[in-house]
């Protein structure tokens, strides 16, 4: 997976989604141009080239070490680059230290200043501001309204809730009006109802505020739900930039589908590959004709293999007929989650089961273990890596 | 493409900071501690010259030969072994308890009220307490005439005053908070739900206590050995003071040697020699323990 | 294992008197009206601080004190805040060894310490001792006191405050003044004291390095050999005790209102 691979393809991508074709006419607020950072012997960030729109919710999504918050910082002004191009508002940012750069952060642990009062500390970057004391109080007022502080004033900061403090930390940032807020894993030391709650109201913030949103994060759901645009990482490289649906239903790389929810794989030969129409063998399953545009990845020349999603995969009950195609296999294990069942298959002629996932609805009975059954699937579900 | 230029890194980098700031205390250091360390070393190689404080530049091994065979220096120096060998176990095998019972048996919030009391006594002036241990343990002091007004002895106590126990006793006392801090540290430091697990599985507490709790508070136990014995070697108030002269230990020998006997070039040879045997004894006995010392959490 | 925590807790009881004794002995002897340091008491009096307030030289012994240890309060903490700084915040090579030796008067004897300035000092500069020698010496053995104490301070700071104040506008300076100074106060407070403390009560460097200008330990010192002037010395040393006794409980209060201030947790101590 080179980067210019990755860069042609998300020029493709771009170009498909109909929604975003008149953002990406506008000049990006942020342009990353083959971004290297080493921290002695240790490359941390190779080859980065990135460009993130103004006013879009952009997520920076990998595992831990991946690079993603090296790659945040950087646009910060935190951490020097060893070479490459940093530029924001179509102005070079490499020279630039943080505190004159049109970006805030929102830190992971908040880093409310704990001997300061909740209005002291969104007030803080005022310091330097010409504007009257009356002004100020009001833009201070304003901001703690808008993250739902309303009257928290003059309370101590450090007698705040984590929850309370992210908010004062986002009021802090935003008073200044920044072009881009970066947000490094805001959501990671809340509690799960927290975390939901809070991922709501930032999106909400960010529609309302309308300014860049770059969010470091490792938990794909988090991604998934908030972002206009998620960059995966993987060892210090952008793997795929995509919109959540893309990234959802056409991974470039079985690193990166499985990264995201849960795939299922099947070894696959591909037949023949002419003019945008691939003929692939796929074990299990059968033979079919896919389109190019379901092989996002290219040829890498690896081991073919197919995947597809757990819900685009139906179990037949009896008297039922798939819509496409049919296949046949065994029920090894049923996990029973309240509003869906989730079934390993496993499919004839295959070792691995697969995971199907069935909705619970009237008129789908829970399975059992071991009972044979037939399988629905279409050919437009599958992705194939090679 | 642009590459930063490497000494503009480092001069924003993280090194280039630190060696800024720890500048001057290192100098400072380096000048107050480690120049005139060198210097008592470079010393102890040199010949005494007859004039006041003049030493001759000759390269000379004469003064460690006589550290080592003159009879009333080894006796000396093992004297002042001995006396910071019995403090130290007695201060350690007494504070342990004392460590065991703030880090197992008091409620957490209590904690630094208990340490903070026990280390009061610490801040006070090293020259007082010695002194009111001399009065307390005198012939006539207030342990003897206490004893006495009450009835309880006819004659005042010999064997508390001007002997090796006076002195153990009152380097037993000022050095205790030394003592007890490491070893409620690591103390502290012990999974609790380990002894919880040695329970549960039958053993009886007093074997707990040997097999967990004793071996996992080993390092602060070396700890608190070595703070209490390196500096109890050079400790020659309390001999002074207590011992009134006849008990002279090695520290006292030094400052003899240093300034009334006017033999710097020996004094220094004595007090090298002593640190020597010191960090070779604190050396061996943390090798002793090195198992316990590897143990880490 | 609650089974014999009474029988511990008498035995710490016992050990916190044994610690305490020497020091309550002191007042209870100011007081007596008797010349001898023995039982039994003769009966209240306040003869002997009364001596002492008229006594010339003692006098000038404390003001000696007061000035050394005011010197070496304010030079050990600024060393240290120095390298607390460097070394809970910046990573550079030889930092071990270089906190190693500046934390090393911890463990040395003040024998070997005393000894080793005076002979340079000597060698070096010939007899110019006197109160600036005492306070070099004391800073040495001060400093690292301090240095324990502020590095538990700058533990407790979030890397992230600092960034986030760059983050919003400040520079180094700034930041400092804002944001660290003020989380560090009590902290520097503490150091402040604590070293003021420990130079007051320090005996031996001040007898080596002082030459003919006594601090009060060593005032104290040349008395002990006079039995007639014992109760006053009693008088002296109570005052000197409750100072420290006082100045050390200002000190345990401003860390830990310093620990509260910034929301972390207490440890117990300068560990």
């Amino acid at each position: 997976m080179t980067t210019a691979k990755s860069t042609a393809a998300q020029n493709t991508a771009a170009q498909s989604t109909p929604a975003e074709s008149q953002t990406a006419a506008a000049k990006p607020m942020i342009e990353l141009k083959d971004v290297h950072k080493y921290y002695g012997d240790y490359h941390a960030l190779r080859g980065i080239s990135a460009d993130i729109r103004p006013g879009e919710f952009f997520s920076l999504l990998g595992p831990s070490g991946c690079g993603k918050t090296t790659l945040l910082r950087t646009i910060a002004g935190f951490e020097d680059i060893t070479s490459g191009v940093v530029m924001i508002d179509d102005k070079h940012m490499e020279d630039v230290p943080p505190n004159l750069r049109p970006t805030n952060m929102v830190f992971q642990s908040y880093a409310i200043f704990p001997h300061l009062t909740v209005e002291q500390n969104v007030a803080f970057g005022l310091r330097r501001d010409p504007r009257s004391s009356q002004d100020k109080q009001k833009a201070v007022e304003e901001a703690l309204s808008m993250v739902g502080l309303k009257g928290y004033g003059k309370r101590a900061a450090h007698a705040l809730s984590g929850g309370q403090r992210q908010r004062v930390a986002l009021a802090r940032a935003l008073i200044l009006k920044p072009k881009v807020l970066l947000l490094d894993e805001p959501l990671s030391a809340l509690d799960k109802k927290m975390r939901e709650n809070m991922q709501v109201e930032l999106i909400k913030l960010q529609r309302q505020v309308g300014i860049t949103f770059i969010l470091v994060t490792h938990d794909q759901e988090e991604a998934l739900v908030m972002s206009d645009r998620i960059a995966v990482m993987f060892e210090g490289e952008i793997a795929q930039l995509d919109d959540p649906e893309t990234l959802y239903r056409l991974p470039k790389s079985r690193r990166v589908a499985d990264f995201i929810g849960h795939m299922n794989f099947l070894p696959a030969k591909v037949v023949s590959d002419v003019k945008g129409q691939i003929d692939v063998e796929v074990q299990g399953l059968g033979r079919c004709h896919i389109d190019a545009r379901q092989a996002p990845g290219g040829d890498t020349g690896a081991e073919a293999s197919v995947g597809f999603r757990p819900e685009t995969l139906t179990i037949l009950y009896d008297g039922q007929s798939a819509t496409d195609r049919e296949a046949a296999g065994s029920i090894e294990e049923v996990v029973y989650y309240g509003d869906m069942t989730y079934y390993d298959v496993k499919l004839d002629g295959v070792d691995e089961p697969v995971r199907i996932s069935m909705r619970n609805v009237p008129g789908r009975p829970v399975l059992d273990r071991g009972a044979r059954t037939r399988v629905a699937w279409s050919p437009t579900a599958l992705v194939l890596f090679r | 493409m642009t590459e930063r230029s490497s000494w503009a890194q480092w001069a924003r980098s993280s090194a280039a900071s630190g060696y800024a700031l720890i500048a001057t205390p290192a100098l400072y250091a380096l000048l107050l501690l480690a120049a005139p360390l060198a210097t008592v070393i470079y010393l102890s190689f040199m010949t005494d010259g007859p004039g006041v404080r003049e030493v001759i530049h000759t390269f000379t091994t004469e003064n460690y030969v006589l550290t080592w065979t003159d009879e009333i220096y080894r006796s000396i120096m093992s004297r002042s072994l001995f006396v910071s060998f019995m403090v130290t176990l007695t201060t350690v095998v007494l504070a342990f308890p004392v460590a065991y019972f703030v880090s197992f048996y008091v409620t957490p919030s209590k904690k630094s009220l208990w340490l903070f009391l026990i280390t009061i006594p610490f801040w006070t002036s090293y020259l007082v307490r010695v002194f009111l241990w001399k009065v307390i343990l005198g012939y006539n002091g207030v342990i003897n005439s206490g004893l006495l007004s009450l009835g309880i002895i006819d004659q005042p106590i010999t064997w508390i005053n001007v002997n090796i126990g006076a002195i153990v006793v009152t380097l037993a006392h000022a050095y205790a908070p030394f003592a007890i801090l490491p070893i409620f540290v690591s103390l502290e430091k012990i999974d609790r739900s380990l002894l919880e697990a040695g329970r549960d599985l039958g053993e009886s507490a007093f074997m707990t206590f040997l097999r967990v709790t004793l071996p996992l508070a080993m390092p602060g136990v070396v700890g608190a050995v070595l703070i209490v014995f390196i500096p109890t070697v050079g400790d020659y108030v309390t001999p002074d003071i207590i011992g009134g002269g006849k008990l002279p230990l090695i520290a006292n020998v030094i400052q003899k040697q240093m300034l009334a006997i006017d033999n710097m070039p020996l004094g220094s040879a004595v007090a090298v020699s002593a640190m020597l045997i010191v960090g070779t004894a604190a050396g061996l006995f943390v090798l002793a323990n090195a198992r316990y010392l590897r143990v880490k959490k | 294992m609650k089974s014999n925590g009474n029988g511990l807790r008498l035995y710490a009881i016992l050990y916190l008197a044994f610690l305490y004794a020497p020091i309550i002995l002191l007042p209870l002897f100011a007081f007596n009206d008797g010349t001898i340091i023995a039982f039994p008491l003769k009966g209240f009096s306040t003869k002997w601080f009364e001596a002492m307030a008229e006594d010339g030289v003692l006098k000038g012994a404390v003001i000696n004190s007061l000035i050394v240890g005011s010197c070496t309060a304010i030079l050990s903490t600024t060393l240290a805040l120095l390298a607390a700084r460097a070394s809970t915040r910046f990573e550079f090579k030889g930092k071990g060894g270089i906190m190693g030796l500046i934390m090393m008067p911890l463990i040395l004897p003040e024998i070997v310490m005393a000894m080793a300035i005076l002979v340079v000092i000597l060698q070096v500069f010939g007899d110019v001792l006197g109160l600036p020698t005492i306070i070099l010496g004391h800073t040495l053995i001060c400093t690292p006191f301090a240095i324990a104490i502020l590095s538990a301070a700058f533990q407790s700071l979030d890397k992230s405050l600092e960034e986030a104040a760059y983050d919003l506008g400040e520079n180094k300076w700034s930041t400092f003044r804002l944001i660290i100074l003020p989380l560090v106060l009590p902290g520097i407070i503490s150091a402040l004291l604590i070293s003021f403390t420990i130079s007051m009560d320090e005996f031996i460097l001040a007898n080596f390095l002082g030459g003919t200008e006594p601090t009060l330990p060593v005032y104290i010192y040349s008395q002990l050999r006079f039995p007639k002037a014992i109760p006053v010395i009693m008088a002296v040393a109570t005052c000197l005790v409750a100072v420290s006794i006082s100045l050390l409980i200002i000190a345990e209060y401003f860390r830990r209102r310093g620990v509260a201030k910034t929301g972390g947790k207490d440890s117990g101590g300068f560990l």
